[in-house]
């Protein structure tokens, strides 16, 4: 396995979220940088990941209170950049692929007119070959039917499809940063494979950082170099592989997925009491 | 319970004709547990659509609980079989609270208002009585899958179409409701069909399972299979190989 690149593209340092009506952090003190190199988040539901993401992008609603001593991305700190510094970062430099992308994508364009404005946008192309350039892309994230899948609306196609639209749009971006959200959560396995392997081919390809956010721990064991483990809003376990995982709640994860080769009747859930008291012996 | 016979479903017409379930015929057995895995857009989702009455496209015979089924269905027959769905972001309400999300069903099947079920149905799931005053943007993935199952639950169908139901949760609520999942079947005896994409979670959950690829079904495996990987059809085969079990 490479050795991950020293030199940072993500720096962030004591980050807290806060969201009005609740009062505990969403984020709570999360520090860690990120290189050229393929990170993944993983952690239960609610742990905090999505709102992670959403607050290194600043696209979380004004609801929420962001502090950090850093947010820096590629020599930008990210606190200080205005929103139209922001718009302009996000789909150029940093791309975040949303948890449901049926819901980002635009409901009244059709596919093709939104992943040809991409290639328009990032590659500078005139409307045909905008098109053609997108049609490419959707081909190489294994849309099977193409043409037809352009002419369709985003209600009109599978959730694994719209996964893939997102992902081909952010792939004409060449972004620096790259936040998968659960991209591949409605896959089917064999898909899956190739678009993991076009993430990658695009982050060695632009010397970029990858975090991938995922419930999958054996696919994020497999495919990142390092691992963050959150847990209430916090990050409580720092893995290059699982087997090393320590802490209790990170145990207790990988005790809950069913193994095929190892029925059970019922799956281990969480103990939670004895994991928030190793919490706080912590 | 469920019995599909040639069961087709196209889109489109004319030129943009497009056939997405091909001529498929299956059958569930009462308190059985049938999964169905296969590629992405190969008509999983169309499948159940159609089971739950929610896609009139498609032509063939279905039955539920021995009574054959039209593309316009009784309350009555609507109640048999509920959904769950693959996205909890689209298909909950963005602006009703969690109490009306629960008990809306109940009063579109005309069962009453609906709102004395609201307490039960989050406990079911595991979620806290105080989110039914949330809104679907004050949960998280997971808690709001969490509701989508509550929903389909409050109706108390024989039926359970499960499409992805835990795609978006982590393995620690995974499990939780997979357990809860197996705990109604076995109390209730209710019938599912699981969609997945996770060959464990189908080897967990399914007394059966099928493999779909292209709108048919190309393999049919049965529990021993699935716990040892035993395939007989090459896309099958490939399943296994990538899902890094
Ligand atoms: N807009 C909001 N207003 C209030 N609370 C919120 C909001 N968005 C998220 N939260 C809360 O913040 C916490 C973290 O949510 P987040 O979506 O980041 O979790 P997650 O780790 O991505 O979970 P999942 O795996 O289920 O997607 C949860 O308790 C959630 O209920
Ligand atoms: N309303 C519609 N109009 C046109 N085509 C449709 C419509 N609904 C579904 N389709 C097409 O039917 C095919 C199968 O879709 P379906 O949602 O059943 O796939 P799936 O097997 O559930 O995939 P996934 O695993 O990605 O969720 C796709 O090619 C999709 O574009
Ligand atoms: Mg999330
Ligand atoms: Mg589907």
């Amino acid at each position: 396995m490479p050795v991950p690149d020293s030199t940072s593209i993500l720096t962030v340092r004591n980050l807290n979220v806060n969201f009005a009506r609740s009062t505990l952090k969403a984020v709570d003190g999360v520090s860690f940088t990120l290189g050229a190199e393929r990170l993944g988040i993983v952690g239960e539901s609610g742990s905090g990941k999505s709102t992670l993401g959403r607050a290194i992008m600043k696209l979380l609603p004004n609801s929420a209170k962001i502090e950090a001593e850093a947010l820096e991305f590629a020599g930008t700190s990210l606190g200080e950049a205005s929103e139209k510094q922001m718009r302009k970062l996000r789909g150029n430099e940093m791309a975040l692929i949303m948890q449901d992308p049926r819901y980002s994508l635009n409901p009244v364009l059709s596919i093709g007119n939104q992943v040809a404005e991409a290639a328009k946008l990032h590659l500078g192309l005139g409307k045909a070959a905008a098109y053609k350039a997108a049609a490419g892309m959707l081909e190489r994230v294994r849309i099977a039917d193409v043409e037809r899948t352009m002419r369709l609306y985003p209600h009109q196609i599978s959730g694994g499809m719209g996964q893939r639209v997102m992902i081909a749009m952010m792939l004409l971006a060449k972004p620096r940063l790259v936040i998968a959200d659960e991209p591949t959560s409605a896959l089917d396995v064999s898909v899956r494979g190739d678009v993991l392997k076009l993430l990658d081919e695009l982050v060695t390809e632009n010397n970029s950082g990858l975090i991938l956010i995922s419930h999958d721990i054996r696919m994020v064991a497999a495919f990142c170099q390092r691992i963050l483990v959150m847990y209430k809003g916090r990050v409580v376990e720092n893995l290059v592989r699982l087997e090393d995982a320590q802490h209790p709640y990170t145990r207790g994860l990988v005790a809950a997925m069913p193994n095929p080769r190892h029925p059970v009747r019922r799956l281990q859930v969480l103990d939670r009491p004895s994991i928030d008291a190793a919490e706080v012996r912590s | 319970m469920i019995e599909v016979e040639n069961l087709e479903v196209a889109f489109g017409k004319g030129g943009n004709l497009k056939q997405v379930v091909k001529a498929v015929s299956f059958s569930v057995a009462r308190g059985e547990s049938l999964g169905i895995v296969g590629e992405s857009g190969c008509g999983k989702s169309t499948v159940l659509r159609s089971l739950a009455g929610l896609d009139r496209h498609w032509t063939g015979r279905i039955s539920l609980n021995r009574q054959s089924v039209d593309k316009n269905r009784t309350i009555e027959q609507l109640l048999l079989a509920q959904m769950v769905f693959q996205d909890p972001y689209g298909s909950i309400h963005p602006r009703h609270r969690i109490e009306r999300v629960l008990a809306e069903p109940v009063r579109a099947m005309k069962k009453g208002g609906g709102w004395d079920r609201v307490p039960k149905a989050l406990e079911r799931v595991g979620l806290p009585a105080g989110f039914a005053e949330r809104f679907p943007h004050e949960l998280s993935g997971g808690q709001r899958q969490r509701v989508a199952i509550a929903r389909a639950l409050v109706l108390e169908p024989q039926i359970l179409l499960l499409d992805e139901p835990t795609s978006a949760l982590d393995v620690s609520v995974q499990a939780e409701v997979l357990n809860l999942l197996s705990d109604l079947r076995e109390q209730q005896g209710l019938t599912y069909v699981l969609v997945s994409h996770d060959l464990s979670v189908i080897a967990h959950m399914c007394d059966r399972a099928l493999v779909m690829k292209d709108g048919v079904f190309v393999d049919e495996l049965d529990r021993a299979d699935l716990q040892a990987g035993r395939t007989h059809a090459e896309y099958s085969a490939v399943l296994f190989q990538s899902s890094f079990l």
